[in-house]
């Protein structure tokens, strides 16, 4: 049982964060990291399954690997950029997470241009 | 996956150790020596939460194959 797991650890470690808070909050925004961390390593594996499957069915589907591709890095990207802010903003540290947030959608935007660019493209097929 | 669990384990040791030596060391007016033990516990564990996020990094890198 997976979720078990995953519940106890979320408490055992909430318990620990609330002990050291009163007596060293940068030690408890520490734990809250490896915390995090562990919890998301632990979903990320059934992640990879999920994705394997969707690379799957897209590959039988007949949909190009390049937009596939382009989605799951999207996906990456904003996983990691929500951990990151979350964890900023826990430490009270708001202007920081939004700027972090920010940056990830212009990496995000980078990402989607090219399909963007498809799109404008057949549009204009269609029309001329 | 014990191993990880384990890490929880060790950084709230150490933050409850580093706590009660600064306690210690305040008490006993060696200040500026409690605030050393402060920062050798945060750097111990900053090393160990940050390679803890660079496996995190490297495992997502390789789920959503972000090159």
């Amino acid at each position: 049982m997976d979720v078990l797991q995953i519940v106890a650890i979320g408490l055992i470690a909430t318990v620990l964060i609330v002990v050291v808070k009163s007596q060293r909050p940068e030690m408890a925004l520490l734990l809250s990291i490896a915390a995090g961390v562990i919890l998301f390593l632990l979903v990320l594996g059934k992640i990879g399954a999920i994705m394997d499957i969707i690379r799957d069915l897209a590959d039988r589907a007949g949909i190009s690997m390049v937009y596939l591709g382009t989605i799951l890095k999207i996906v990456g990207i904003a996983y990691i950029a929500e951990f990151g802010a979350q964890i900023c903003r826990d430490a009270g540290e708001g202007a920081v997470a939004t700027k972090l947030e920010f940056a990830a959608k212009i990496l995000i935007m980078v990402l989607a241009v090219p399909i963007v660019v498809a799109v404008l493209q057949a549009l204009l097929k269609l029309t001329t | 996956m014990g191993g990880n669990i384990d890490l929880i384990f060790k950084i709230a040791g150490v933050g409850i150790l580093v706590a009660v030596l600064h306690t210690i060391l305040k008490h006993a007016g060696k200040e500026e020596q409690g605030h050393l033990v402060a920062l050798a516990g945060i750097a111990i564990v900053f090393v160990w939460v940050v390679q803890l996020l660079g496996n995190l990094f490297d495992q997502v890198k390789s789920v959503f194959k972000l090159f």
